[in-house]
This record gives C-alpha cells, sequence and structure tokens, in this order.
C-alpha cells in the first residue's frame, strides 16, 4: 500500500463523513442536547441526593454537575460510535458499502479509515459539549483541555471500533435499534458515568459494580476524569486501548471474506 | 490500459473491436465453486474475458450471476476454484487485482446526497488517483458519457439512466482493464438502456475486457461471446451466432430459453 494512496483514502472516507455531517444539520444538535439534558436538568436535580465526596482524582469537594462531565463526554462518544455504525450497516443496505470494500486498498485499512474519520467527528463534537458545559459552570483546567484530547480520542476510536464490530454482526438496519438498547444503555449505567462506583458496592449492588468494572466505557470514563483533571490514569488508558485494539482486530477479521462473517454470511444473487 | 481521453466515441457498431481471439487473457476464472450451506450457487465455473472483448453473462434470475460477481470483486471467497485478474490471483492479491477491475453492481452503489462529481472524486481517491489528475480523468469521464454539464448536482436529482452513467463514468475512472456490469441495465428504460450497452460496447475498442450481466438476452446479441449460466452451471458458451446454430434455434432468445428450460448444455461447434 503506497503511503499516498494510503492518505488518499483517508481523505476520501473522512471528507464523506464530514460533509455527510454537514449535511444532516441536526445531527450536532441532537447529540448535544441528550448530555446536556443530564448536566442541566438530571445534575440539578439530583446533586443533593448524591452529596458530595472527596474521590480521586479530585482533592476537593466538587459540585455533581463537574462529576458528571466526563461520563457525559463519554455519552457523546458512545452514541457517536454507535451512530458510526448505524451508518455502516446503512451504507451496506444502500449498497455504498460494496464501493468501498471493493476499493485496492486492505479492508483492515479501510475500517480503519472509517474509524478515524467517526473518531474524527466524536471528538469535535465532546469538545463542543466541553465548551458549553463551560458556560454551565463547569470548571475544567486548562491543561485538563489538552490531556483530554488523546483520551477522548483513544476513547472515541475504541467505542467506534465496538460499533464497526456490532456492524458486521447486524445484517439489516431495524435490527440497529434493538443492538443499540442493548449495548449502549447498559454500558452507560453500568459505568461510573452518573455516580461513583463505590456507590454500588456501598448499597451492596456487588454484581452491577463487578460488572461495571469489566466494562470498557467505565474505564474511558475514568480515563477522561483523570485527563480533565491533568491527570494520567494509566490502568484506564491501558484497558481502553487494549479494548480498541481488540474490538478492531475482530471488525477486520469480521469484514474479511476469507475468515469472516462474510464467508459465512454471504448472499445469493 | 484504456486511455479515456483518446477513445472517439464511435456508433457502437463502428466501434466494434477487432478480433480477440488472441487478446491478452484479462479474467480467468477456473473451476469456481460456491454454496450457501447445502444449497450449492456456482458449480465448477469456467470462463475468459480477453482484452477487448465484450463478453456477455447471461442467466435467468437466480442462476448465480450476483455471486459470480461477487466473487470476481473479492466481496467474498469461491469455495474452490480460482478468480486471476491480470494474472492476479484475487485470494492472494486482492488489492491488486481489484485496482484492475471496474464494476457497476446491480444495487446502486452511490451516494445519493453527494453531487455526481463528488461521488467520482470519492472513488478516484480510493483508488489512490488525488488532484489534476483525478479532476481530468472525472471530466474526460462525464464528457464522455454526457453528464459534464451534471457534475454538480446531486445524485438525487438524477434520472435512473443517468445514475447508471455516473455508476459506469466512476467506474473508468482509474481506468480499469477489466469492467464487470452486473445487470446494470435493471430499471432502465429501453432507450437509457440502449445508450448504456453502447457505451460500454464502444469501450472495446480501448482494450477494455467487458463481462457483462443480464438476463435480458437482446443486450448480448452484440457480444463477442456469449455464455449462459442456469443454476450455477454454465451450459454453453461460444459467439451469438454459434450458440444459436448449435441449438437449432432461429434465434438466440430462442437458443436461451430452450437452454435454460431443458437445462442441457449446448456445444457450439
Amino acid at each position: 500500500m503506497r503511503l499516498a494512496h494510503a492518505w488518499l483514502a483517508l481523505q476520501a472516507v473522512t471528507s464523506r463523513e464530514v460533509a455527510k455531517f454537514v449535511r444532516q444539520g441536526g445531527r450536532l444538535a441532537s447529540a448535544l442536547v441528550r448530555p446536556l439534558l443530564w448536566l442541566v436538568v438530571f445534575a440539578a436535580g439530583f446533586q443533593n441526593v448524591f452529596g458530595v465526596s472527596i474521590i480521586p482524582p479530585y482533592d476537593t469537594y466538587i459540585p455533581y454537575q463537574t462529576y458528571i462531565v466526563p461520563g457525559l463526554l463519554g455519552m457523546v462518544l458512545l452514541f457517536n460510535g454507535m451512530q458510526s455504525s448505524l451508518a455502516m450497516v446503512y451504507d451496506r443496505e444502500m449498497g455504498v458499502m460494496r464501493l468501498l470494500l471493493t476499493a485496492p486498498l486492505p479492508r483492515w485499512y479501510l475500517l480503519f479509515c472509517k474509524l478515524l474519520a467517526g473518531t474524527l467527528l466524536s471528538v469535535l463534537q465532546a469538545y463542543v459539549f466541553l465548551i458549553i458545559a463551560a458556560l454551565f459552570e463547569v470548571e475544567v483546567p486548562i491543561i485538563g483541555w489538552l490531556y483530554a484530547l488523546p483520551v477522548l480520542v483513544l476513547s472515541g476510536m475504541m467505542l467506534g471500533a465496538l460499533g464497526l464490530l456490532l456492524s458486521v454482526n447486524v445484517r439489516q438496519l431495524e435490527n440497529f435499534a434493538g443492538t443499540m438498547n442493548f449495548v449502549i444503555f447498559p454500558m452507560f449505567f453500568i459505568s461510573p458515568a452518573l455516580y461513583p462506583l463505590w456507590k454500588l458496592e456501598e448499597s451492596g449492588a456487588r454484581v452491577i459494580h463487578f460488572l461495571a468494572t469489566w466494562n470498557p466505557f467505565t474505564h474511558a470514563v475514568e480515563a477522561t476524569r483523570f485527563a480533565l483533571h491533568g491527570q494520567v490514569a494509566v490502568q484506564s488508558l491501558a484497558i481502553v486501548a487494549g479494548c480498541l485494539v481488540a474490538f478492531f482486530l475482530l471488525a477486520a477479521w469480521g469484514y474479511d471474506p476469507q475468515r469472516g462473517m462474510l464467508k459465512r454470511t454471504g448472499k445469493p444473487g | 490500459m484504456m486511455n479515456l481521453s483518446t477513445t472517439a466515441p464511435e456508433s457502437p457498431t463502428q466501434a466494434r473491436a477487432a478480433p480477440v481471439e488472441g487478446g491478452e487473457v484479462l479474467l480467468s476464472v477456473r473451476g469456481v465453486s460456491k454454496s450457501y450451506g447445502a444449497r450449492p450457487a456456482l458449480m465448477g465455473v469456467d470462463l475468459e474475458v480477453r482484452a477487448g472483448e465484450f463478453v456477455a453473462l447471461l442467466g435467468p434470475n437466480g442462476a448465480g450471476k450476483s455471486t459470480l460477481f461477487q466473487l470476481l470483486t473479492g466481496l467474498f471467497n469461491a469455495d474452490a476454484g480460482e478468480v486471476r485478474v491480470c494474472g492476479q490471483d484475487m485470494r492472494v492479491a486482492p488489492v491488486r487485482a481489484l485496482g484492475r477491475i471496474g464494476v457497476v453492481f446491480q444495487q446502486m452503489t452511490l451516494d445519493l446526497d453527494l453531487s455526481v462529481e463528488a461521488n467520482l472524486v470519492f472513488h478516484a481517491r480510493l483508488h489512490g488517483i488525488g488532484g489534476a489528475q483525478a479532476k481530468a480523468r472525472i471530466a474526460d469521464a462525464l464528457a464522455r458519457l454526457g453528464l459534464a454539464e451534471r457534475r454538480g448536482d446531486r445524485v438525487r436529482e438524477l434520472s435512473g439512466g443517468n445514475r447508471r452513467k455516473v455508476e459506469l463514468a466512476r467506474a473508468l475512472v482509474h481506468q480499469p482493464s477489466v469492467l464487470l456490469m452486473d445487470e446494470a441495465t435493471v430499471g432502465l428504460d429501453p432507450a437509457s438502456r440502449r445508450h448504456l450497452l453502447d457505451e460500454v460496447l464502444a469501450l472495446r475498442a480501448s482494450g477494455v475486457g467487458v463481462l457483462w450481466a443480464s438476463h435480458l438476452v437482446d443486450e448480448a446479441e452484440a457480444a463477442d461471446r456469449v455464455l449462459v449460466l442456469h443454476k450455477g452451471e454454465l451450459l454453453a458458451h461460444g459467439t451469438p451466432a454459434a450458440l444459436v446454430a448449435a441449438s437449432g434455434c432461429a434465434t438466440l432468445a430462442e437458443a436461451f430459453l430452450k437452454m435454460t428450460r431443458s437445462g442441457q448444455a449446448v456445444e457450439p461447434a
């Protein structure tokens, strides 16, 4: 694979994704409304119910709004990752995916281009949300804005790769909504996005606590939380990176005509 | 490889290529079989397409034409046999093989919301063609197919016939050696169908080998050779005149019906 060819293909895929995003004017708004509702409405109502506590990485008491921002950034990435995979299924139904998969490039690289393009949009949306959160008096130190970038990219890629993996197995668009419900909501709620995990342990919900510790989204949220506070959560980052590699390899395997799902599920003509 | 800019678009009958017996074999299919579970879709199919040759692949619906095209384009692999494009084995060197193929699938693969030009730019970049070179080739391809005026229109705004022409233009942008057309005239009115067929027939003069799959016998009348595929098996191959003579019928349409009704192979003299 020539480098120039690889770059042109990345440009092609990215500019198509960006053009689609711009064309779908309401997509940014709908991506932001969801976390903003949580930030403005849910957090306002629940901040006193949860109380306050000092938990790492924070070294003082923090408002609940500050606590849930990393989880809501994760929510933006999670929904966008799933939306990217929805777009993959749509492209497959519409036939555009055939064009991509018959391009003279390694299939894993084409999937990687899709992943990068989706992640770019995810991270942009996450930063727009962060700016809006700052307007609602959520304080993020300058260093946090910088530290968050690589973490959001890594987390966005990991969740996008999960979306790719799901798109391998979802054969029809109408099946996708169900799949999303089985993925997005459990991942989001069984995580420290809305409350610290020790609360689960304290309340005796040991199974949910156990599941949360194995949830890759948990580690994306925690890595983001530490990054926004100017710290590096090495273990969480390693888990997110590991999941990214695993999900992507499985997705690439799934799209490989010699080995994966395509071999088993090719449709007669 | 063909050069669009030097190809004078003559009438289809004038553009008929010189005898092709000695032409280089561009597409070679040997003993290809494919099953879906217990149901065989293709059984030991052999075929060749040479430079400057127009080969019509006739078969009723469900004969296995689209399955064959999916194998030819590497969307998935055959259970047995080999596909070679310009000597490159599709299983061993899919990237090189795919670089020599242009495809128009039965199902439309254009992005309806992108402009005609943007669709072609997307394809060109996937094939490693960018900048001025892509611009020139796209302009040539669109001019050749009479679409220069529509380059900025969204594909959604085009008629079915023009969409197919855009797909043909796109398939030619990277100057393929082999053009695969899978039921490309489905859904087109007779005039559009004729026009598209004429454009493809004219490509023979530039040395492109064409495999044209259809269930419409009249589209095969002008072919250099006709292959008849039925229930996953090749029943006959030869020039249209030889097939008619061997079947004892008066027309190619009658010969095709006779072969596919009886399921008996025909050996042209």
